[in-house]
């Protein structure tokens, strides 16, 4: 055991988990990461090329090598890093990325085979022979790339979306967070706090040290009640926002249940959109490396993360206790763990630091103006190369802190692709003034990362938010506290012959940026992409810095002359689960029922999805046993006395006003001024670059009121586009609109005998075909009273008529006209009846309006009036659509056992099938049992005078050919009798 | 985004449907002699500007107005709000 | 130096001391018989193309940034063709067969692994649409398969078949479809073009183009003048900017589509699968991380990042399509300039100025195209005159009625 005294954990609650097997203890307030070095477990994971053995290397999100697969079953998930797992009674870890064991991983291997794998290496062979590379070579980089494994099986849990609106969103809860979320609250702003971790303070949970005159964690303590007692103030630990988006608006999300045993009957996440008038950006620095040869090994970690396990966990970086343990440094804060372990009774082999002048703090011994050089130790570290002035020794060595001083947590700073600078006294980047509008940045964040500077920033930074906010600060003291040191010298790695690693996860070392270097990958982007540096699940947040250092040596540059990274939404990985929230399954999107979605439901009907629309598809009846059956029986119902069909889907736009003739005019293509009140006309509606796009009818109900139908897929674009043509084309016409569709049921009701059964249910209104004539509407009653409109439309071709009443009386009128028309044989049909009849009867829907479509394609070019302007019309003569010969004709198999199949092309017999002899397409198909074969409609290259014409259908695609007869699309009725019967 | 909507104040983009260039509220004269062109150029062409653009917004989800908003196409940023309506009825 | 298994094991065993550069930093020469604006994937083709195919000289690229920085540094990396549409589908199928000997063309692994693609359908309507587009592959030769329910519940037992708001009905396949490895792809035709003798100039910025009487005669530049016989210009993303200094309005927007990888994993995925009843397309890179996408944030925009509605929608996507999702992370998204065109198709064309030709208005699907853009913008700089696979790419498509809209939607670029 390597635990210590102190600690943030609660001894008192202990608790039990296996890693890869094995049963540990912990305690509450530990990290898997820390009950891991607590049992003396220092191997944790493999790198993601070579394999190499690795060790827990940080203490934070930035963790680039203690990545686990957490848990099992469903609730499986991959590459988790240890460093920020909390740990729970029962957690179950397991390592991943290696074959075999993960002390006996075959694929280590790699690790010899290294030369072999530098930077690139793959863009430069695997070509050979071709298809090797599908079959052979990939298959095998595949399997051995990728990190954890999915378990494939559906996520179990369940997450939570939310908003926030505050005043002012701070982003870190550590000396400077919470300093500026105090001055903020204390003056009344609506505060939201958050922090990745799981509470708050920051690295002051990790640093000891003093604020005024009290320990630092009791200062945090305090500020905490304070805050928490504040109803103006939401403190949200476990909580990452990972991306700032525009005007304020930032993601986040809240690690809800995952610390619990259980999850406590909580979601497991929540996923926050939060909008702030202001932000500060507090959100710490991270500390960077410095790469030597063989820095990888387990035992090897950054210094500040050594402080962290020793001072919040309790914990020592060795193997065994009695292990003397070293740091290397280029600056003052790797003195800081010296001091630190020395203070905790850890043996401290002494701190190696590059600076020539450098000495000790404290009892411990200071190597200066020496490096690190090496290291032994196959899974954990033994020994340390120390070389000084030319000589260099082994000393043993249990655990190595390396600190390169401390890079500024910019990223969200730059989510607005604003590049931070280079601060030279510092050494490090910075945010410049280019952060998202409304944000301020303060502490570490911005480089004032001592407890003193980012206290005093806290308050500073919130004064200029309240400011910019309009509120007045209430004036309070800056907390005192002590200035540590922090000088830092640039020293950016160590020149060695074998392998120095600079991004641990993604294994890429000095030797690979030199030969990016060497093969002209020189801009930073190159040289991340060459070598994949930065590219790992930590992103490069240890790694970049040193990697842009490394690259301006070699290329004789200055940092900022060799370029910056900036960073991408979100700072840390982010779940999917969360993300995709609720709306997933069967609630993906809305389902929108029809008034007599209970009726079809209690007739057993099967559904089909038309949009977000459930309609009821077809209504199959005792004894049927195929689909066809019951559509055959619907279809022919129609034909032979009366169906009932819910239409209510189609789009309605009720258009009122003095003007609302002349708009109409104005908005379809065809004569629309000339209707006459009390009459339906069907009509045109193109867009501005003349094509056809949507088609349905206008009814004139009054002087001043019509009421527009469109097709259902297009109710919303048409009700935007009328829209816009009111308000932005002609906003001088006196006209509203509004969508209806939703408020009126509607229901075809066809066949010879739909008069009959609607005479029954009529109040007093006459509709005989004299009184009532084809392309009549009126506004009636029916039932005694209720309100009605009656249009007598068809799209089946039978005699027809469409009623509409108030949507909540649409279950019951179905019901009734069924009762009613027993004697009738009144049929309900769904969706798939329809199909047929319109198909039977030549009507053209989405199949045909495809929207490449132009109004003679149809047959309806003579409609596009000329003698007027209308949206389209200009457009509709250009040379293009005026010279489309494709036009929509019927066709017919020549043996009529075989099908007419949707989506086939169009080939005269004896050509071959190719693109070059293409003369159309089968647009839609079906089964017409008034015909008594397979029928199908289709664009066909001057289809109508190609009558009677055999063609061969060609469905290469399913291995299927088949002779059809061009005839008219009008299967039923060419005369158009029936309907104005 | 938050879209300034000069009615409702702040309200989130999502509900809005956007169209384009705020140039479509000029529909050229159907009667003009190079009506066609001039037809052409007004639903084909756009000025794509990097910087500042005048675009139309339809509040969908709301009031169903339509708008036209200012908005820089590097910043997103937006400087100006107005009834679409009003816009068409000033060029008239 | 050629690239090959033996070289990468003898430079292993040497230090690697002989890799020399990938391509040369040449200072720009004060004039050019062409001059290529734009070093991303067409561009860098093109110039490619240009010497190697048409045989031409004294051939510079100018690349503001670093090359490959434009729309092939960051995309989806699919390469299909399997359009609908005759003025599509031969130019797409044109390409995959570039595609398909490029490794062996460039003497670099640009990773094109022909893993299929799969567009998922789910309604009869959509059954419909699939039917015809299949079969229009078939007609130019692409091939394609019409996957039944059934099938599909073989190949991806993982999507939602049980519990979904719009139920999977099938899927069309293009089995020769697939994925490449992006900036291999620029680094490939970079790397071959400079071999030819082309100077690609990096961090050129073009600040104008000299014209007179109608003709084009050089470029000024962030690094000088260039003079050029014939200037052609494939800066997607910033097309309207640049072709705006040679006084053209285009018929062309620019949107943000965004994009994102999850962290690596072990393979999880076949090849490349799309929601039909959601915007979510995604496929697996090498590495093991998924890369996926959805729709466009639908607005005007050069900003190259995205909001979090288009964020939430795709990962809805994905997680109603793919519920085992859930416990994967999403390790960043990017966002890229699109020239969202009038019709969803791209422009290669000459322009009214002699000697200025444009290569753009490539929507989201520019880099499947990459191969057979640069070799049939090289052919019109070549021959003046557009290639067979290319003549529905024109300016003048647009005033005349010939649009190639293969979603329907007309000239409204964010529905494309």
């Amino acid at each position: 055991m390597t635990r210590i005294q102190g600690g943030l954990i609660n001894r008192d609650k202990k608790l039990n988990f296996t890693f890869n097997g094995t049963s540990y203890q912990g305690f509450e307030g530990d990290t898997l990461a820390s009950a891991l070095l607590a049992n003396g477990v220092q191997l944790v994971g493999r790198s993601f090329k070579y394999h190499r053995p690795r060790g827990i290397y940080t203490a934070g999100s930035e963790e680039p090598n203690a990545l686990v697969e957490l848990g099992t079953g469903a609730r499986l998930e991959p590459n988790t890093r240890a460093t920020v797992v909390e740990l729970f009674e029962g957690l179950s870890a397991k390592s991943q990325n290696h074959m075999g064991s993960l002390e006996r991983d075959l694929l280590a291997v790699n690790d010899l085979m290294s030369p072999f794998l530098a930077a690139g290496f793959y863009y430069k062979t695997f070509m050979w022979p071709r298809v090797f590379w599908e079959k052979v070579y990939e298959p095998i980089i595949r399997k051995a790339a990728g990190l954890g494994s999915l378990s494939m099986l559906p996520d179990p849990d369940s997450y939570d979306r939310g908003f926030l609106h505050p005043d002012l969103l701070v982003i870190g809860g550590g000396a400077a967070g919470l300093m500026a979320a105090l001055t903020a609250a204390r003056a009344g702003a609506e505060v939201v706090i958050a922090d990745e971790d799981s509470r708050l303070g920051g690295r002051l949970l990790s640093e000891g040290g003093m604020i005024d005159d009290a320990p630092a964690l009791d200062w945090v303590a305090c500020v905490l009640d304070e805050l928490s007692s504040m109803t103006n103030v939401k403190l949200m630990a476990r909580t990452t926002v990972f991306g700032a988006y525009d005007h304020g608006i930032f993601g986040a999300v809240e690690r809800v249940s995952e610390h619990l045993a259980d999850g406590g009957g909580k979601v497991r996440q929540t996923y926050w959109r939060i909008t702030a008038k202001q932000t500060i950006l507090a959100s710490g620095a991270t500390e960077r490396h410095i790469p030597f040869a063989d820095n990888d090994r387990p035992g090897i970690m950054m210094a500040g993360a050594m402080r962290s396990y020793a001072n919040r966990w309790a914990v020592t970086p060795q193997r065994d206790n009695k292990a003397p343990v070293a740091i290397f440094t280029n600056n003052d804060d790797g003195h800081r763990t010296a001091m630190t372990l020395v203070e905790k009774g850890v043996p401290v082999l002494g701190v190696v630091d590059a600076r020539a002048n450098a000495s000790s703090f404290g009892e411990y011994e200071t190597f200066a103006n020496a490096t690190v050089t090496g290291s032994h130790g196959r899974k954990g570290l033994s020994s340390i190369e120390v070389t000084r002035k030319g000589s260099a020794q082994w000393l043993e060595c249990g655990a190595l802190g390396v600190s390169g001083g401390w890079n500024p947590n910019v990223h969200l700073a730059s989510h607005h692709r604003g590049r931070p600078v280079w601060n030279e006294d510092k050494l490090t980047f910075v945010p410049d003034n280019n952060a998202p509008k409304g944000m301020l940045i303060a502490g570490a964040a911005r480089g004032n990362g001592s407890t003193r500077e980012a206290l005093a920033d806290g308050v500073l930074i919130a004064k200029q938010a309240l400011m910019a906010l309009g509120i007045t600060p209430v004036s309070a003291a800056v907390p005192v506290a002590g200035e540590e040191a922090s000088a830092i010298e640039a020293f950016w790695h160590v020149p060695a012959k074998k392998r120095a690693w600079v991004d641990f996860q993604n294994d890429v070392t000095v030797k690979d940026i030199k030969l990016a270097h060497q093969e002209n990958m020189r801009p930073v982007e190159h040289l991340k992409r060459w070598t994949t540096l930065g590219m790992a699940t930590d992103q490069g947040k240890t790694s970049n810095v040193t990697a842009l250092a490394v690259m301006a040596e070699l290329s004789s540059q200055t940092i900022p002359e060799t370029g910056t990274t900036i960073f991408r939404p979100p700072y840390t990985p982010v779940s999917m689960g969360v993300l995709g929230g609720g709306d997933t399954g069967a609630n993906f999107r809305p389902h929108r029922l029809t008034p007599t979605d209970t009726f079809a439901k209690s007739q057993g009907a099967v559904f089909t999805e038309v949009g977000q629309w459930m309609r009821a598809q077809y209504f199959p009846q005792e004894g049927e046993t195929h689909w066809r059956q019951s559509v055959d029986r619907e279809a022919l119902a129609v034909r032979s006395s009366v169906g009932i069909c819910d239409v209510t889907t189609l789009g309605k736009i009720d258009v009122q006003g003095k003007d609302a003739g002349e708009f109409l005019h104005r908005v379809y293509a065809n004569m629309m001024g000339t209707l006459k009140e009390g009459m339906v006309r069907y009509g045109l509606m193109l867009r501005e670059d003349g094509k056809l796009y949507d088609d349905g009818t206008c009814a004139r109900l009054g002087e001043n009121h019509y009421v527009v139908t469109t097709t259902t897929a297009n109710a919303g674009i048409v009700f935007q586009r009328m829209e816009f043509a009111r308000q932005c084309l002609w906003p001088d016409l006196d006209v509203t609109l509004i969508s209806t569709t939703d408020a009126w049921a509607q229901f075809a009701i066809a066949g010879p005998n739909s008069r009959k059964l609607l005479e029954r249910v009529m109040d007093d209104m006459d509709i005989s075909n004299e009184a009532f004539p084809f392309m009549a509407c009126r506004a009636t009653t029916v039932c005694g009273g209720l309100r009605a409109r009656l249009f007598r439309i068809s799209f089946s071709g039978e005699l027809a008529f469409e009623l509409a009443v108030p949507a909540r009386y649409g279950n019951a009128l179905m019901e009734r006209l069924l009762n009613l028309g027993k004697d009738l044989n009144a049929t309900p049909y769904g969706t798939e009846a329809l199909g047929v009849l319109r198909i039977e009867k030549g009507h053209s829907t989405g199949n045909e309006l495809t929207g490449q479509t132009t109004a003679a394609m149809i047959g309806l070019g003579k409609m596009v009036s000329a003698k007027k302007d209308s949206i389209g019309s200009i457009m509709s003569r250009r040379e293009g659509l005026a010279n489309e010969t494709l036009r929509l004709v019927g066709f017919e198999p020549i043996d009529s056992n075989q099908p007419v199949v949707t989506g086939s092309h169009l080939i005269n017999l004896g050509d071959p099938v190719d693109l070059e002899h293409d003369q159309g397409w089968i647009t839609s198909a079906a089964y017409s049992p008034h015909v008594g074969s397979s029928i199908g409609l289709g664009y066909l290259q001057n289809g109508d005078q190609r009558m009677g014409e055999e063609i061969v259908a060609a469905n290469p695609l399913e291995g299927q050919s088949v002779r059809v007869r061009v005839v008219s699309a009008h299967f039923v009725d060419p005369k158009g009798e029936r309907l104005r019967d | 985004m938050l879209i300034p909507h000069p009615l409702l104040g702040l309200r989130d983009a999502q509900e809005f449907t956007y169209l384009g260039d705020a140039n479509l509220l000029n529909r050229p004269d159907p009667t003009a002699p190079d009506a066609e062109a001039a037809f052409c150029d007004y639903v084909f062409l756009r000025d794509n500007p990097a910087g500042k653009h005048r675009e139309l917004w339809f509040h969908e989800q709301g009031d169903r107005s339509w708008l036209v908003v200012t908005r820089d196409t590097l910043t997103h940023e937006i400087s100006d709000v107005e009834l679409a309506t009003d816009v068409a009825r000033r060029g008239k | 130096m050629r690239f090959s298994g033996f070289r990468v094991i003898k430079e292993a065993l040497t230090g690697h001391k002989g890799w020399g550069q990938l391509w040369r930093n040449p200072e720009p020469k004060s004039s050019y018989d062409f001059i290529i604006v734009g070093g991303g994937g067409h561009g860098l083709a093109t110039a490619y193309y240009l010497a190697k195919i048409y045989k031409k000289s004294r051939i510079a690229v100018l690349e503001k940034g670093w090359l490959g920085s434009g729309n092939i540094g960051r995309n989806t990396t699919i390469v299909r063709s399997n359009y609908m549409l005759s003025g599509n589908q031969p130019f797409y199928e044109f390409s995959m067969k570039l595609w398909e000997n490029m490794e062996q063309d460039l003497n670099f692994n640009a990773m094109m692994s022909q893993r299929s693609i799969i567009n998922l359908f789910h309604t009869d309507g959509q059954r419909d649409a699939a039917r015809r587009r299949g079969n229009s592959m078939h007609l130019t030769g692409a091939g394609g398969t019409l996957l039944s329910q059934d099938q599909l519940r073989d190949i991806a037992p993982y999507l939602n078949f049980d519990n979904a708001r719009f139920p999977i009905k099938g899927g069309l396949r293009q089995e020769r479809a697939g994925t490449a490895r992006h900036d291999g792809v620029a680094w490939g035709y970079a790397r071959a073009a400079d071999k030819l003798g082309v100077d690609i100039i990096q961090n050129c910025e073009v600040t104008g183009f000299k014209m007179e009487n109608g003709k084009v005669l050089g470029v000024e530049t962030s690094r000088g003048y260039i003079g050029a016989k014939k200037v052609g210009v494939a800066v997607a993303g910033s097309s309207s900017r640049v072709m705006s200094k040679a006084g053209m309005r285009l018929p062309i927007e620019s949107h943000v589509l965004q994009a994102f990888v999850s962290e690596g994993l072990k393979p999880t995925l076949p090849g490349v699968i799309t929601f039909g009843a959601g915007h979510f397309y995604v496929s697996q890179s090498d590495k093991g991380g998924l890369v996926f996408g959805g729709d466009i944030d639908g607005y005007n925009t050069y900003a190259q990042r995205g909001n979090l509605p288009v964020v939430e929608d795709v990962i809805e996507g994905g997680m109603a399509l793919m519920p085992m999702l859930g416990r994967a992370r999403l390790l960043r998204g990017w966002g890229g300039v699109m020239d969202m065109s009038m019709d969803g198709s791209p422009i290669i064309d000459k322009t009214q100025t002699d000697g200025l030709y444009f290569n753009g208005g490539w929507c989201y699907g520019g880099f499947k195209a990459t191969p057979a853009s640069g070799y049939v913008f090289a052919h019109l700089l070549a021959t003046d005159t557009p290639h067979d696979v290319a003549t529905a790419f024109r300016f003048d498509r647009f005033a005349r009625g010939y649009v190639v809209d293969e979603k329907g939607v007309g000239a409204q670029p964010n529905l494309h």
